[in-house]
This record gives structure tokens, sequence and C-alpha cells, in this order.
């Protein structure tokens, strides 16, 4: 399950995703919006994908995992749109024999994630947002 | 011929337009196009900013050369997660 959606990510459907009966282990990984960056107060966040893209993208660093672990099952989700603070923004689930195989990949999804999927996080801060990684937007001014 | 570009996060912005049709020469590149919808959109010069490109789905590099309905997507900085 390798997906971009506009709703809220439910962890549960990932967790059912990824049972199977010859894992002995589901790692998961969540990450959540944070309502500070560098020192400022963001006060909203949105993220914008090339869906497809992201999606395909998505999918083959699923396939690269399982080449690297003995992985059985992996699940991926990404909200797009503005996701309020504190909300899950992706969510990935990896099931697995053993943990270790569960943990790595989990890991590896997350950092590739930031790589090379087409999806871009936009802040907005008092009196400014920045998409990020670009360094630019409307320039911020200080109070 | 024509491509498609599609323009997200701050290059759509900055483009003020999410998609268009170019119509562009045989043998172009990926990177030519770019140039060229610089002159076009100037605000897309964003200073500094690292570029990946994508046709069809997939990262290329700025070298290829574009076919007939092609989708070029330029790829800001990502910052999923």
């Amino acid at each position: 399950m390798f997906r971009v959606v506009r709703q809220p990510i439910n962890l549960q459907e990932l967790i059912d995703f990824v049972i199977d009966p010859e894992a002995g282990a589901i790692a998961t990984f969540i990450g959540v919006t944070r309502n500070h960056n560098e020192g400022r107060k963001v006060i909203a966040l949105e993220y914008e994908a090339y869906p497809e893209m992201a999606e395909q993208e998505l999918a083959r660093l699923g396939a690269e995992a399982a080449r690297k672990w003995p992985i059985r099952r992996m699940a991926i989700v990404h909200r797009i749109g503005p996701v309020q603070i504190s909300q899950p923004s992706v969510i990935i689930a990896v099931s697995s024999a053993h943990r270790d195989a569960a943990f790595a990949a989990c890991r590896f999804a997350i950092e590739e994630i930031k790589r090379t999927v087409p999806i871009w996080k936009k802040e907005v801060y008092e009196g400014g947002e920045i998409w990020i990684g670009t360094q630019a937007g409307q320039p911020l001014t200080r109070s | 011929m024509k491509v498609k570009v599609k323009f997200f996060a701050i290059l759509r912005e900055r483009a003020g337009v999410a998609e268009i049709t170019k119509e562009v020469e045989e043998g172009s590149t990926v990177g030519d196009l770019w140039q060229n919808l610089q002159r076009e959109f100037p605000k897309l010069a964003v200073p500094g900013i690292r570029l990946l490109y994508a046709v069809n789905r997939n990262y290329v590099s700025p070298a290829q050369v574009l076919k007939d309905s092609d989708e070029v997507v330029f790829i800001p900085p990502v910052s999923g997660g």
C-alpha cells in the first residue's frame, strides 16, 4: 500500500495491511507536524505532491527495501493538503519475521521519502511562509 | 511537437499556473526547456535552487531529449515526511 491522501491517515489501517502470519514484528513510524522550526513558531503547514509520481516513488523505495531486508509487507501513506499541528503527515508500517528487518526498512523508508519522493512542505509563520528546502518564499519579517 | 509541463510547490506559485503545454523543437532537451521557461516566466529562476527533472514520472538527467506528448516536471528540493 503506497498512497498519497488528502484525509487523516489511519494507523490501524496500515497495521492491518502489513499483518502476516509469517511475521513476528511490525515496526511503524509516524511523522508528525511540529509547531516550531529553526527557532520560529509554525502556525500552519501544508503539503503538496506530484501524486502519481510520489506514489510510484513510494512503491519503488518499498521494492528497494524488500531487496535489502527480508521484510514481509510494507505500507506507506503520506498526507497532503493542510495538516494541523501534531497530526500525522506520514505513516510507515513494515512487517518481518524478526524485528531487525522491520526497524531497518522503516528507517530506510522515511530517509528515502525525505530524499527522493516529490512531496513538498510549506511552513507558515507569523508574517511569512517558506517552502522547506528552497529557502525561498515570502520574506520573513521578525518583530 | 508539444509537451506538457506541470509545476508544483514553489515553482507553481512562481509560475502562477499549475500546468501548461509547450511547443518545443525536435531534439530539445529537458535542460533546454527549462532555459526557455525561465525566459517566459522570469520568476521561475529561484536563486540557488537545485532542481531535479522528471519525464513521464521518472527522474531523468537534464540532457534527456524530449519526445512528443512527454509530461515534464521540474522538481524543487523535496521536503516530505
